[in-house]
């Protein structure tokens, strides 16, 4: 069952209809219906087009949210072999709300980090919503020193509302498991790509996201504070969430044009969601392009130059 | 954090035109009683007898820091002016000329180079009553600044962090200052330079995510706010009242996220101690040794 966003009406009303027509000439009275058919699908999916082609950063942040679109676990299973998730940060515990291991990307092997939503009651509760808590962090940073020393890419896929907000977090030095895991990711001797595919929430994200390369997706959001909680902070009103949205420039667009990110990877028409397949195609693609791209780089130059590429944003604006 | 307001000006002021400084008299938030400004100023802004730490400007941060409050400016670089053209209820350069003519400085972040205690030292103070201290673009080329600056006088590093976290009317670009700051505080390690943070009320959000949490040795001023989550944001996430002394000083101590909580007067012989030790110079001469800072609970000292 497809479920459709407040602003995809129009799509969803002209699918209903081609879905009747369909079901009627399923019936088999005789009559072809598929030039109607057929008209309502082009309609449809213009008008999927051009809606998609205009989204505003409110809409992007609920296309980023959409239940539907794929997760960390999607990607991971259709991008990475042999995956061998490791479990534990040797101190505390197991936080699902990060999963990593190892496993190999076309072939050659890599260290895999990302957030994961979960997909239904279950295993949202066991991933937290896709809220790390320092455990999920410091494991993140013991799964990195192991990519460092073993000489391995480590590519991390970044999905967040933001790092978990709680008691026990605190207590456990979230900010800090927050710091160290930024660090760790600087220091980094190897390749490493970072792809926002939802949400990349704050502190939450950047402490998996500092790497050689950021990509994000096309209607991926990227931001410092949801558009929620910048609302209730600046305008201590959660309504104007639409407004912060669009004030703080959170979309791959902008996040482009400032220097932050380097390359956007192209949704399906539609968004992930229609076609998960797709969008985790070309995701790969766009990885794989950045993995060549350092290839034959030493590990000196490697490190050198994503700390040089760090310093260097916000100074040409 | 009401508790914290700091300063209680005497009401009937406008009444009569005399020449009179202003904030003569100071109410104690811890307990209530009334002091003198002279007093409080005297003693470094910690109010003699509940030993309550209130917040001071960076100017004056570097003042109690340096010997005989004798310092080096430390010249900061600019950086970009809002490019998001932000605004909320108010546009973002509004708010910054606001807080440049009420703080007298350009951003949230004063940088000396001077001596503590006879060592030189860079020393970098994020100053609260420029937009809470915010971290955005202009903080976080300053703090760089510092940085690069104890990397070329080979000197070690002290931050005195006090922030409510990251700008957030700089979006994205003020997220980035989390990465870029880390970069910094590698390249002090890298070089072998002690980096010492102070924290100060408050110290939060992005801020606490980065170089606040970063340091070789981790000092915190009593009673001090200290944390990733605002109490407000995890009172609204768990929908239960958080106990007493959660996120302070001390309850971070327990937590093992601090080394030691410091009295502000303390602070500088504390900070030229393990300057010294760290970089293997010889004690300081011509004092006896300072005994281990010991701090009571503030309930305690009232």
């Amino acid at each position: 069952m497809r479920s459709y966003l407040d602003f995809e009406k129009p799509v969803a009303e002209l699918e209903a209809k081609s879905d009747e027509l369909r079901a009627l000439e399923a019936r088999g009275d005789g009559i072809s219906l598929s030039e109607e058919i057929g008209k309502l699908d082009a309609k449809a999916s213009q008008a999927l087009k051009d809606i998609y082609a205009a989204l505003t950063p409110w809409q992007k942040t609920l296309v980023a949210r959409h239940p539907q679109r794929p997760h960390f676990k999607n990607y991971c299973a259709g991008l990475i072999e042999e995956f061998t998730p490791l479990a534990g940060d040797r101190a505390f515990g197991e936080d699902e709300a990060i999963v990593g291991g190892f496993g190999r990307f076309r072939g050659e092997p890599v260290c895999v980090i990302g957030q994961e939503k979960g997909d239904s009651t279950e295993t949202r509760i066991r991933h937290n919503f896709g809220m790390p808590k320092p455990e999920g962090y410091r494991k993140a940073v013991r799964l990195v020193e192991m990519a460092d020393r073993f000489g391995l890419p480590v590519l991390s896929f970044v999905d967040t509302a933001g790092a978990y907000p709680g008691i026990d977090a605190e207590e456990r030095g979230q900010a800090e498991a927050i710091a160290r895991s930024t660090d760790t990711w600087l220091g980094l001797r190897t390749p490493s790509v970072a792809l926002v595919i939802g949400e990349g929430g704050s502190g939450g994200a950047i402490a998996i996201a500092a790497a050689s390369r950021v990509l994000m997706l096309e209607h991926a959001i990227y931001s410092v504070i949801s558009p929620e909680g910048a609302a209730s902070i600046l305008w201590r009103d959660t309504a104007r969430a639409q407004d912060a949205a669009t004030g703080m420039k959170i979309t791959a667009q902008d996040l482009l044009k400032f220097g932050i990110i380097d390359r956007i990877v192209q949704e399906p028409t539609g968004g992930a969601h229609r076609d998960g397949e797709a969008a985790i195609a070309r995701a790969g693609d766009a990885i794989a392009a950045c993995l060549k791209d350092m290839a034959g780089l030493s590990a000196e130059e490697i490190a050198a130059q994503r700390e040089e590429k760090f310093l260097a944003i916000g100074r040409n604006l | 954090m009401n508790w914290i307001s700091e300063v209680v000006r005497p009401r009937i002021k406008t009444l009569f035109k005399r020449e009179t400084p202003e904030n003569l008299w100071i109410k104690c938030p811890d307990s209530g009683q009334m002091v003198f400004h002279k007093d409080v100023e005297a003693n470094g802004y910690v109010i003699p007898g509940s030993e309550h730490h209130m917040r001071v400007t960076a100017p004056e941060r570097l003042r109690l820091t340096f010997d005989e409050g004798k310092w080096v400016d430390v010249a900061l670089p600019e950086a970009a002016v809002d490019p998001l053209k932000f605004r909320d209820e108010k546009r973002y350069v509004d708010r910054l000329k606001d807080a440049r003519t009420k703080t007298g400085a350009q951003d949230a972040f004063k940088v000396g180079f001077g001596r503590v205690k006879g060592l030189p030292m860079t020393v970098a103070a994020q100053d609260f009553h420029f937009m809470g201290g915010s971290l955005g673009m202009a903080a976080g080329e300053a703090f760089i600044k510092g940085a690069e600056t104890a990397l070329d006088k080979k000197t070690p590093y002290v931050v005195f962090a006090a922030s409510g976290g990251a700008r957030m009317q700089e979006g994205i670009l003020s997220l980035m200052q989390l990465p870029r700051t880390t970069v910094a505080v590698r390249r002090l390690r890298a070089a072998g330079l002690p980096y010492f943070v102070v924290l100060t009320n408050p110290t939060t959000g992005g801020v606490t995510a980065s170089y606040a949490m970063l340091g070789d040795v981790h000092i915190a001023e009593p009673g001090a706010l200290i944390g990733f989550a605002g109490p407000r944001v995890i009172e609204q996430t768990i929908r239960e009242k958080l106990p007493d002394g959660f996120q302070r000083s001390e309850y971070l101590k327990d937590h093992g996220m601090v080394d030691m909580v410091v009295h502000r007067r303390d602070i500088p012989e504390t900070l030229a101690r393990l300057g010294r030790l760290l970089t293997k110079q010889p004690a300081a001469k011509g004092e006896a040794p300072a005994p281990a800072p010991v701090v009571r609970p503030v309930a305690e000292a009232i």
